[in-house]
């Protein structure tokens, strides 16, 4: 077994809190470069270089890229080989995402309960996701999820008949709905299958997605539905335009015979993530 | 959108003249004193009207900006500081509005209730792009919490404002830039 010890495990979260809220991903700024290029409205493409100029700025002044530092949505993949040591995993998990909001001064913006409502101060409990895969490595992703594109989430329990077109319709009706408030371009993570809760997961997961890393089995799919949403209207920050999405993630799980779950999780232009292996 | 040669310069407060020149689509930057507040004060504000008890500022003329901002190097900065959701504001903005307040800033389109309630008392709703917070935060040269500082971010906040990019989406003519953009890219 290979040991890590739980100090090493808060340090590293606490900082891809931090980094992820200040730095965007690269290849959500080379997305947002290349959309510029191909987009028609004039309006679109100031958007476009706000949000760039906007990256820039945070990055330089060590700034949050949004106000919304989001609630961390943080996904471990533990290698079954490993053994962590010196404490619990969940603790440190939420030890290094209070010390990050701190000392990154990001905004708390969790609330303890979802009716009582009273801020906990430093955005813990964090959401944590955990898989146990093979080998003796720990993955982290840091996922800062703003609420504005969280919101506007959907799941539908489809008919097997309804098949890919009841997909599409549904992903373009949720998208339609979003509109500028999931601060567009958007990115959309669609799950495809699995039960009710799992297609949701695979929706969240789908939006943690590099960019540039495309589905083996759905790639076609996801092209279609990015050609069609960016034939709404809605544009960069809503003002119109032809960039509504950079990207249509998709990932898919087997499902009952009686069911066609399909999930949509919205991220916004803003697509932050920062991911280690210790 | 958001050239400073090009825009409109409107300063807040704002007066019924100043109201009527603007349209949807229009670019304006936004100068003077904005008031910063979201979800928890709205619901304050809505059940203060209600009791029948003193608004913590005067709302006449005033601009509200949907925001709860990082904190910044002092008491008086902010740090990042973009638009919210404007849409979770609709069940108290039309009282508001017909108590004075003239304009919001915020994302995302309104209810029925709120775009009739500009149209009937004169008032303007805009958009400022959502997600581009360090850049925004900028624009508030001037921050201070007027009430509410136990909410944290969600307190009210009073900002100065020097140039603020927006855009207007609901005019007092009955205009909604935000349905009339979608409309440009399904006529091509």
């Amino acid at each position: 077994m290979r040991k890590i010890e739980v100090s090493r495990i808060k340090d590293e979260v606490k900082r891809l809190w931090m980094e992820a809220n200040f730095v965007l991903p690269d290849d959500v700024m080379d997305a947002l470069g290349e959309a510029k290029k191909r987009e028609s409205s004039e309006m679109g493409r100031e958007v476009l270089g706000k949000i760039v100029e906007n990256a820039l700025i945070a990055k330089r002044k060590r700034v949050p890229i949004c106000q919304d530092t989001g609630i961390p949505v943080v996904f471990v993949f533990a290698g079954q080989e490993v053994q962590i040591t010196g404490g619990r995993l969940e603790e440190a998990i939420e030890q290094g995402i209070g010390e990050g909001t701190w000392e990154g001064s990001l905004r708390s913006s969790v609330v303890n309960d979802a009716l009582a409502r009273v801020n906990t101060g430093d955005n813990t409990p964090p959401v944590v996701h955990m898989e146990i895969v093979s080998g003796d490595g720990l993955k982290i992703i840091v996922m800062p999820k703003g609420a504005g594109s969280e919101n506007m989430s959907g799941l539908a329990m489809l008919k097997p008949a309804d098949g890919k077109n009841g997909v599409k319709a549904f992903v373009l009706k949720q998208v339609e709905n979003a509109g500028a408030n999931a601060c567009p371009p958007m990115v959309v993570g669609v799950g495809i299958g699995g039960t009710a809760e799992k297609a949701m997961q695979l929706a969240k997961k789908a939006c943690a997605r590099p960019l540039t890393e495309k589905s083996r089995e759905m790639a076609e799919f996801e092209g279609e539905l990015l050609e069609e949403i960016n034939c709404l209207g809605i544009g960069p920050a809503g003002l119109g335009g032809r960039t509504t999405a950079l990207a249509v993630n998709i990932e898919t799980a087997a499902c009952h015979m009686a069911s066609l779950p399909v999930a949509v999780n919205i991220n916004c232009h803003a697509c932050r993530r920062k991911e280690a292996i210790l | 959108m958001l050239i400073p040669s090009q825009a409109l310069r409107i300063t807040a407060p704002l007066d019924e003249e100043t109201i009527s020149g603007l349209h949807a689509g229009d670019e304006v930057l936004v100068n003077g004193v904005v008031f910063g507040a979201r979800d928890a004060v709205h619901i304050k504000l809505a059940e203060l009207i209600r009791t029948g008890a003193k608004l913590p500022f005067d709302i006449t003329g005033q601009i509200i900006y949907y925001v709860g901002p990082t904190p910044g190097r002092s008491e008086h900065d902010v740090g990042s500081a973009g638009p919210t959701t404007s849409s979770r504001m609709d069940f108290c903005t039309p009282l508001l509005i017909s108590r004075g307040l003239k304009g919001m800033i915020g994302k995302g389109s309104r209810s029925r209730e709120v775009t009739e309630a500009i149209v009937k008392y004169k008032a303007v709703y805009l958009g400022a792009v959502g997600g581009i917070g360090a850049l925004l935060g900028e624009k508030i040269v001037h921050a201070e919490i007027v009430a509410y500082g136990e909410l944290g971010p969600e307190a009210l906040w009073k900002f100065t404002v020097k140039d603020f990019p927006v855009v207007v989406i609901n005019d007092v003519y009955g205009g909604d830039w935000y349905k009339e953009v979608k409309a440009v890219v399904s006529e091509q």
